[in-house]
Formats: C-alpha cells, sequence, structure tokens
C-alpha cells in the first residue's frame, strides 16, 4: 500500500463547525482555503450504480447510488433517517448480507476488484467497521485487540508476539496511556467514549485499507466526540474513511466530501463546504439548512 | 428495646406507611393485602416443608449412614446405610449432564445463530418443548422399550434366553439426559437472543466466521447462563424418580451388568436418592421410614445445593454484562 503525505488539515471547517462565515478564522477566504484542500490519493471504494432491495419493503432502500472513496479522505454519508445510508454503508463490506431478504445490485469495486470476487473474511479485513453502539467483547481490553488480530478462533499466535501489534492499534486509536497500566481489565468497564476508542482499536488492528463508521458518536458525550473526531482527523492519512451521520455539524467537521441521501436516492455529492454553503439541490439546502430532517 | 426517641424526630416508618395507607383506595388495599397474604402463605408452605423434613432428616442422618452400603432386612436396625443412592445419584446426574450439556447448547446455538433448514429449527424447537412437558414416567417409558432393543444389548445386562433386560445407568443416564434438555436449551436460548445483533456484527466486521464468533464471542457471554440452566438441570435430574424405577432397575445396591470394571457398574443396575426414599417411605411398600426421611434430607440439601450455585452464578454475571 502506497504512503501518501497526510492532507493538510482543511483549514476552513475545522475548529468553527457551526459558523457559515465566507472567510475562515485565520481570515483565509474561502475559495481559497477550498484551493488549499488537499490532494486526494487514489480512489479506493468505488460504488458502481448500487441498489439494495430489502423482502418486502416497497421501495428500494438504496436506489442507483454512485460514489467514489478516496484514499487519504473522509466521505460523509449524510440524509434523514430511512434515507439508505447505513444501508449503503453495510453492503460496503457485505454486512447487509446478513440481514435475510436483502438483495444488492450493481457493482461495488475495491481497488479494482468487485467485492463479491473477494474472500469475505478477507474482505471485512480490509474493510473495516465501527458501529453506533460501542460493542467491546466481554474480554479483557488486551484479548478485545488480539481478537482481531488472531486468525479465526485459534488462540495463536501468543501474547508476546500480538503485544506490538496490540499496542500499536491501541496508539493509532489515542487509548494507549489510558489503559497501559492494565490491559487485563475487562473492556465493559471501560467508559463510553474509551469503549468506542478500543472497538477503533480492534477494527485498526486489522490494517484495514477502507473504515466504516456507523454513527460513531452517537452514543458518547461531547468531550468524548470531540476525541475521536481528532482521530478520524488523523487517522485519514492512511485511510479511506467513510462515515455515516446524523449529526450534520459533525459531517462538516470530519467530511471531506459529503453525500447527501434522501429516500434511497444519492441526491446530492460535493466537496463538504460546497455542500454546505452552495447547494445545487433544493432538496439538500432544506436539508442542511434545517428545514426537514 | 425502648429507646426513648428525641423530641422532634421524624415519624416512625410505621405511622408514615399508615398516613399513605389512608390515601389508598379500598380495592387497591384488599389486592394488595391478599398479595401479602397469599406470599406469606407459600412462604409458610415452603417453610414448613424445610423445617419438617429437616426436624425428621437431622434427627436420623448421621456419618456411619452416609458411608455405608444398604442392605436388606425386615427390620430399620438392620438395612444399613445410603451410600449406594448417593452414588447412584451423582453417577445419573453426571453422565445425564454429560449428554445433554453439549446436546442443549448445540441445538441452542444451531437454532439461534443458523436457524436453517427453518422448518427443521422449528421441529427441533417444538420437539424440546413436548420434551419438557412430557411426565418422565412417559419418557421412561419409551426409553425402556428402545434400550430393551437387542441392538442395545451392550448398555446393560442380558437374560439367557438373549432377552435384554433395558435397565442400566447407561440407560437411565441417557433417558434422564432428556430431562435437562429444555432447561439448559432454553436458558442457553434466551441469552443468545438476547446478544445485541451488533456483537456480533463487530465479529463479523472483523472477518471472523460465524464459528469463531460463536467461540471466541457468544459462548463466553453466554457461559454464565448455561451455568444457570446446568444447574435447574441437575436439579431435575436429582429429583426425578420415574425414569429411576423404569430404567435404573432401583436395586438395592450398585450391581455391576457386566465383569468389566467401571464400566460393568455402567452397565448395571443401581439406585438414587429419590427412588431409595420411595420404596423405604412408610406410606409405600417401605419398611424404613426413619431411612426414608434421612434420605429426603440429604436429597434436598442437594437440591438447595445446586440452587445456591444458580443464585451465586446469576449473581456473578452482574459485572460483566454486555451493552445492551
Amino acid at each position: 500500500m502506497a504512503e501518501f503525505p497526510p492532507p493538510v488539515r482543511r483549514i476552513s471547517s475545522e475548529q468553527t463547525p457551526n459558523v457559515v462565515d465566507p472567510t475562515n478564522r485565520n481570515g483565509i477566504p474561502e475559495p481559497i482555503a477550498r484551493a488549499m484542500a488537499p490532494a486526494y490519493g487514489p480512489e479506493r471504494l468505488r460504488i458502481d450504480d448500487v441498489s439494495i432491495q430489502y423482502a418486502g419493503a416497497a421501495r428500494p432502500a438504496v436506489n442507483g447510488v454512485t460514489l467514489p472513496v478516496r484514499q487519504g479522505e473522509v466521505l460523509a454519508l449524510i440524509g434523514p433517517s430511512g434515507c439508505g445510508k447505513t444501508t449503503l454503508l453495510r453492503s460496503l463490506n457485505r454486512l447487509v448480507e446478513l440481514t435475510p431478504g436483502a438483495r444488492r445490485d450493481g457493482r461495488i469495486l475495491l481497488d479494482g476488484d468487485d467485492v463479491d470476487a473477494i474472500e469475505i473474511t478477507r474482505l471485512r479485513r480490509r474493510v473495516s467497521m465501527i458501529f453506533q453502539q460501542p460493542n467491546p467483547f466481554p474480554m479483557s481490553i488486551f484479548d478485545n485487540v488480539a481478537y482481531a488480530i488472531r486468525e479465526q478462533a485459534m488462540r495463536r499466535p501468543g501474547r508476546s508476539v500480538l503485544m506490538p501489534r496490540v499496542e500499536k492499534a491501541l496508539r493509532r486509536a489515542g487509548l494507549w496511556d489510558e489503559v497501559a497500566d492494565d490491559l487485563g481489565r475487562p473492556a465493559l468497564r471501560l467508559s463510553g467514549g474509551q469503549q468506542q476508542r478500543l472497538c477503533i482499536a480492534r477494527a485498526l488492528a486489522v490494517e484495514p485499507d477502507v473504515l466504516l463508521m456507523d454513527e460513531p458518536c452517537s452514543a458518547l458525550d461531547p468531550i468524548s466526540t470531540g476525541v475521536v473526531e481528532d482521530l478520524i482527523h488523523e487517522l485519514r492519512a492512511n485511510l479511506a474513511i467513510v462515515i455515516v451521520t446524523h449529526n450534520l455539524a459533525q459531517a462538516r467537521r470530519v467530511g471531506d466530501h459529503v453525500a447527501f441521501m434522501y429516500l434511497g436516492d444519492l441526491v446530492e455529492y460535493a466537496p463538504t463546504e460546497e455542500l454546505f454553503t452552495n447547494p445545487r439541490a433544493d432538496r439538500t439546502r432544506d436539508y442542511v439548512q434545517g428545514a426537514f430532517g | 428495646m425502648s429507646v426513648p426517641s428525641p423530641v422532634g424526630a421524624p415519624r416512625s416508618r410505621w405511622s408514615r406507611l399508615r398516613g399513605e395507607l389512608r390515601l389508598w383506595r379500598p380495592l387497591d388495599l384488599v389486592g394488595v393485602a391478599s398479595a401479602w397474604l397469599v406470599g406469606a402463605l407459600l412462604v409458610l408452605v415452603a417453610a414448613s416443608l424445610l423445617i419438617y423434613m429437616g426436624y425428621k432428616g437431622l434427627q436420623y442422618v448421621n456419618l456411619d449412614l452416609l458411608v455405608s452400603r444398604p442392605q436388606p432386612g425386615s427390620d430399620q436396625s438392620q438395612t444399613g446405610g445410603i451410600l449406594d443412592p448417593i452414588i447412584g445419584t451423582l453417577l445419573i446426574i453426571v453422565i445425564a449432564t454429560a449428554i445433554a450439556l453439549p446436546l442443549a447448547v448445540g441445538a441452542a446455538l444451531w437454532i439461534v445463530e443458523y436457524g436453517r433448514p427453518r422448518w427443521l429449527a422449528r421441529v427441533v424447537e417444538s420437539g424440546i418443548e413436548v420434551i419438557a412437558g412430557a411426565p418422565s414416567i412417559a419418557i421412561a417409558i419409551f426409553g425402556l422399550a428402545i434400550f430393551q432393543l437387542p441392538l442395545f444389548s451392550w448398555a446393560s445386562f442380558s437374560a439367557d434366553g438373549g432377552g435384554v433386560f433395558g435397565r442400566s445407568f447407561i440407560a437411565a443416564g441417557v433417558v434422564m439426559s432428556l430431562i435437562a434438555v429444555p432447561s439448559i436449551f432454553a436458558t442457553t436460548r434466551e441469552a443468545l437472543l438476547s446478544v445485541p445483533r451488533h456483537v456480533r456484527e463487530a465479529s463479523f466486521g472483523l472477518g471472523k466466521t460465524r464459528w469463531a464468533t460463536i467461540r471466541r464471542v457468544l459462548l463466553p457471554t453466554v457461559r454464565p447462563d448455561i451455568a444457570t440452566g446446568t444447574a435447574l438441570g441437575m436439579g431435575r435430574i436429582a429429583g426425578d424418580t420415574a425414569i429411576i424405577v423404569l430404567l435404573l432397575g432401583a436395586t438395592l445396591q450398585l450391581q455391576a451388568g457386566s465383569d468389566i470394571p467401571g464400566i460393568g457398574t455402567l452397565q448395571g443396575t443401581g439406585s438414587t436418592l429419590t427412588s431409595y426414599v420411595y420404596n423405604n417411605s412408610p406410606t409405600g411398600e417401605g419398611n424404613a421410614p426413619e431411612k426414608a426421611y434421612a434420605a429426603a434430607f440429604v436429597l434436598m440439601l442437594l437440591i438447595i445445593g445446586l440452587n445456591l450455585l444458580v443464585a451465586i452464578i446469576g449473581r456473578r454475571r452482574a459485572g460483566n454484562d454486555l451493552p445492551r
């Protein structure tokens, strides 16, 4: 996997999330700030005319969506409840197949390969996922991360071999300093924010190419949310990240591109600031301005 | 104790309760009063059972009784102890649990985690429900019919003419395992169903197979529930009489079915505490009521012990719960 230089943080949307302001905090006019935005890496994931239909549903949950996901960027999926954003996200690592009666049309390409052709356990290690509820397993902190690394049900390799990789994953998730003194503690004793970062560490431990996040902060308090969002900023240098969020301010803070979905359709896809300040579709404008939700 | 209450102290609990009750509607008062009455009655029944059995039992239980073998005799002073029934009870519990545990947990895992083909899952589920509802005497007579088939001549001893006796620890243990399956199955299934979907998906999302998820995530999660169901099932096994009488022979002493050490015992007949109580009870054919009381007391202690185990296991799980 080619290493890309960490993209310059977009200055405009970073620390002043809710202010719609033609100039950002540093006084750089918006168009220039946009021009300063990072050059994105190559496309890692391509969603190509994907439709998903649940058995018994009148209309498809996702309807002919095409989207690129690039290395080094965060793609934020927004839209009202039931718009299909989570379903689309879950189709990217074929988790949607676990729902009985769900059917997907269209292709999803990971580095040019159809995800249907990739062996499923391998695909899910390359396209890792964070869930809405922090869901550590009922084991120790160490074992939670180690479980991700270990091959299937095997206990090998041993603790000493795994330790460096567990530490690396916990450091990347920004949790190491808080838990290093007692890795044997049950993971369920951690706070909600720590649990979610543990889940991120677990997802990173398999060294994925793409990280999927399904409303990762909706169960967290504002401080933990800030920590996780900072983490997303740091992680996007080496990963392609797709995040589903209900929180428009969050989409604006962490997203590089935003896709707005409504009733299964992709309404608009644009760079974040453009979508929020100058939406092309009326429905997008109504939604981001809070006319409906 | 009559300690004078300091001046200005808050009203006593009792007078506060009286004040509160005055606000209640009469019908509610009647309802609450009868609920308390019924509850107290049930406690009274349970308590008097325990006290009576304890009083009767403790009179006759002594160490000698527990470690000596039962003997035939027409007078209680000659009939020996209850060592063989105790061994028989433990043997049956071990055999039946060893069979029931993997069977029930496997069935619960299959039904909750796979559930395909669906018609078969439904058949198995209602089959277990039927077993749970069937009287054990019916299960016992069916089991006897099975184990008397020539096919199972290895499981017990055969008469000279080739007739298979069909009664042995193997036969009783196997059939007794059916008694424990429903409770283990039910607690395991409920526990699995209460594990949130996103916990499984977290494991699948890491590229784990269903089997790896079951082994490393689900089974450790539901282990306390499996233990609870198993302890309950053991209680049912220890308390069943019909299967013992029909399938273990309810003989006074352990009688090996063949000369092979160990296995011979499994092929042979014996008794448990329940059948011992039945055979010696004052209203049955028994002539040793004191021994029956003693054995019933020991049996009750055993089952209370199992229930305590359930309580302890149930309490331990509190700290290690998943987010629901």
